[in-house]
């Protein structure tokens, strides 16, 4: 599926076979080849043009939501409403919004939100998900007859339509519950990845050997088990850091996500959605920035997901 | 396989019950935590206490374990339970009228909508995928890939708005300066939002920017099945027999390929009738999305359970046809 990283797959993949199958091998050339998966897929994802543009673009989105006085020294909720809609200009990059704020610092403070609901939810989808789906692999039976069951429940309510109406019943919409309400709807796709990763090694020699040593079902499951279910994981967890952020957007531009005196760029876009045509820098700012986001993220997943997948070596 | 399908459908009773369960305790708790739906109806007014007391018991609100904060209210989950599928009453809301008459009033919409959108993503997805997969690494190869993975990263109420501004407003302020051009286009087809008099004409734009970032997944799909399958030797024997390039491709080589594309346009209907909640909202389209919307926004809780319990059933119909069809397209695959 992800074939724009192809040309880093071909560099990346080079030095391992560029040169043959070298006769001494087993004295010299170890060093190259008893590369872990880690150390090799991180020389691939380096050497990735399009992986670093998306990486390097998520630390600048990253840095915005951190630290946001190192990019604007304006204060966004200084605002006066006869500079309603001043177009861009010098010392105002991205103009006024229509309260007449500045739009340029209201963007750089509307990342963190997004930022952080996306990181808060993917935790916990991670840690949740993650050992829910390792439970009912591993022990399987009614452990597992359980688990999918609470998976099917939420898994078949559309993703959308449950984040609605689950905020709009809360009431309270702030960080903290519509990152909750993400992670909600959204752990069971993790607790599928790992729980069917975990069954197809659970069988491995490997594992019989460490339960033949009388090792614990928790340390076989920590130690043997969960690394072999971990690259699937991080290379959902990258893409959905990504939909999360779209889709704390999307929730706040139908109003149930966070509300005007925050900001956010969900609500850059639904207020001036209207002024699109006299005022287009209004909504292509924030929307630029949304979706540059959302691509870095879905990019570097790919590219990841390329390189510890040994089969493109 | 009939096996199968029974059981399938037996694990559909938790599911639903389970879903159902969650909205109930969801609509409960938000009742006991904010009070009385029903004090909605009259505004700002304070109404007589016999009256609201009178009102609350007729619409089904006035069950004490309602004022018990924390309180799951098994037994009026029960009685909804009963209701809805013994005497198939889905309720009413607060103005009485019936959820199953509300449904039937939104769902031609959405069900329009979705229509549109499918047939939009499934002829123009796979036609992007196979002029791509057959041409691999060549311009329209390269055009379809990059072009994919954008549409896929714009959320889709950006998508949506962008689209209702140029092509609702903008274009459309073009055609309907145009005396020549027919109403059913210039005012129906691009409008910037759902018109009554044009009930069709005016969802083809929202249905295909509920289609697109669906699009673009089949897109890529059907691309890179057509790439692994273009290479087997069943094509290579086809070829050797000297069959004509169409039927090749046409006949044996898009018949394999379109079975994964299958499997995702099935699962994605869940995921379309989702995302047409955005898509009714941004072009003001009066189906089942904002039906809902709206409904959980005063805390209609019969309306919120009985529409989602009704989406969530067809959400799992869906997927397990998309499983039985999976197993008549592809012979290998046996279900015990």
């Amino acid at each position: 599926m992800s074939d724009l990283t192809s040309a880093g797959t071909a560099i990346g993949g080079a030095p391992v076979g560029a040169e043959g199958p070298v006769p001494d091998a087993p004295a010299t050339g170890g060093k190259e080849r008893s590369a872990s998966l880690w150390a090799d897929a991180r020389r691939q994802l380096v050497r990735d043009p399009v992986f670093m543009l998306a990486f390097v673009y998520v630390l600048v989105v990253g840095s915005m939501a951190a630290f946001p006085t190192l990019w604007t020294s304006q204060d966004p909720r200084n605002c006066s409403t006869d500079r309603s809609r001043l177009a861009p200009s010098g010392d105002h990059p991205f103009g006024f919004n229509i309260l007449g704020c500045d739009y340029y610092s209201h963007a750089i403070y509307g990342a963190r939100p997004s930022i952080v609901i996306a990181i808060m939810a993917t935790g916990a989808i991670v840690v949740v998900g993650g050992a829910l789906g390792l439970l009912a692999g591993y022990y399987g039976g009614w452990v597992d007859t359980i688990i999918s069951r609470l998976m099917d429940i939420f898994f078949s309510l559309p993703f959308l339509l449950g984040a609605i109406v689950f905020l709009t019943v809360i009431k309270r919409q702030n960080i903290l519950t519509i990152a909750l309400v993400l992670f909600l709807l959204s752990w069971p796709t993790i607790a599928r990845i790992i729980r069917g990763s975990v069954i197809s090694s659970k069988d491995l020699d490997y594992v019989h050997a460490a339960k033949a040593v009388g090792a614990s079902n928790g340390r076989i499951m920590w130690r043997h088990i969960l690394p072999n279910a971990i690259a699937p994981m991080l290379v959902y967890a990258t893409i959905v850091l990504g939909a999360f952020v779209a889709a704390e957007a999307t929730l706040t531009f139908l109003g149930v996500g966070l509300q005007p005196p925050e900001e956010s760029w969900g609500i850059m876009i639904s207020d001036h959605q209207v002024y699109f045509l006299e005022d287009p820098w209004l909504l292509l700012f924030p929307c630029g920035l949304l979706v540059g986001t959302v691509l870095s993220f879905i990019l570097m997943g790919d590219a990841l997901r390329d390189a510890l997948d040994p089969k493109f070596r | 396989m009939g096996r199968y399908v029974i059981r399938r459908l037996l694990q559909f009773i938790p599911t639903v019950l389970g879903t159902m369960f969650l909205l109930h305790y969801m609509t409960s708790l938000a009742i006991q935590f904010s009070g009385n739906p029903v004090r909605a109806l009259f505004g700002d007014r304070t109404p007589p206490p016999a009256l609201l007391e009178a009102v609350t018991e007729r619409l089904g609100y006035a069950d004490p374990c309602l004022d018990q904060r924390g309180n799951p209210c098994f037994g009026l989950f029960f009685d909804r339970v009963a209701d809805v599928f013994l005497r198939f009453d889905f309720g009413i809301n607060l103005r009485q009228r019936e959820v199953t008459e509300l449904v039937a009033d939104a769902i031609p919409f959405t069900l329009k909508l979705l229509v549109i959108a499918m047939v939009f993503e499934a002829v123009v997805g796979i036609a992007a995928g196979v002029w791509a997969g057959l041409r691999g690494g060549s311009f329209a190869d390269n055009l379809v890939k990059i072009s994919t993975v954008f549409v896929i990263s714009v959320p889709i109420f950006v998508l949506g708005v962008v689209v209702r501004e140029f092509v609702g407003v903008k274009f459309g302020n073009v055609l309907r300066d145009q005396a020549w051009i027919p109403e059913v286009i210039s005012n129906g087809m691009f409008s910037p939002g759902f018109k009554p008099d044009y009930p069709f004409a005016s969802l083809i734009i929202p249905g295909m920017v509920l289609g697109a970032v669906s699009l673009a997944t089949t897109a890529r799909l059907t691309r890179t099945s057509i790439m692994e399958n273009i290479r087997a030797d069943y094509v290579r024997t086809a070829r050797a027999k000297g069959l004509a390039n169409k039927r090749v491709i046409g006949v044996h080589t898009l018949r394999n390929s379109l079975i994964p594309v299958i499997t995702f346009l099935g699962v994605d209907i869940g995921a379309a009738m989702a995302g047409a909640v955005v898509t009714e909202t941004i072009f003001n389209v009066p189906g089942i999305g904002r039906l809902v919307t709206l409904s959980a926004r005063t805390g209609e809780s019969s309306v919120v359970i009985g529409v989602v319990t009704m989406l969530v059933l067809v959400v799992l119909v869906a997927n397990l046809l998309v499983d039985i069809l999976y197993a008549v397209l592809d012979p290998r695959i046996r279900y015990e």
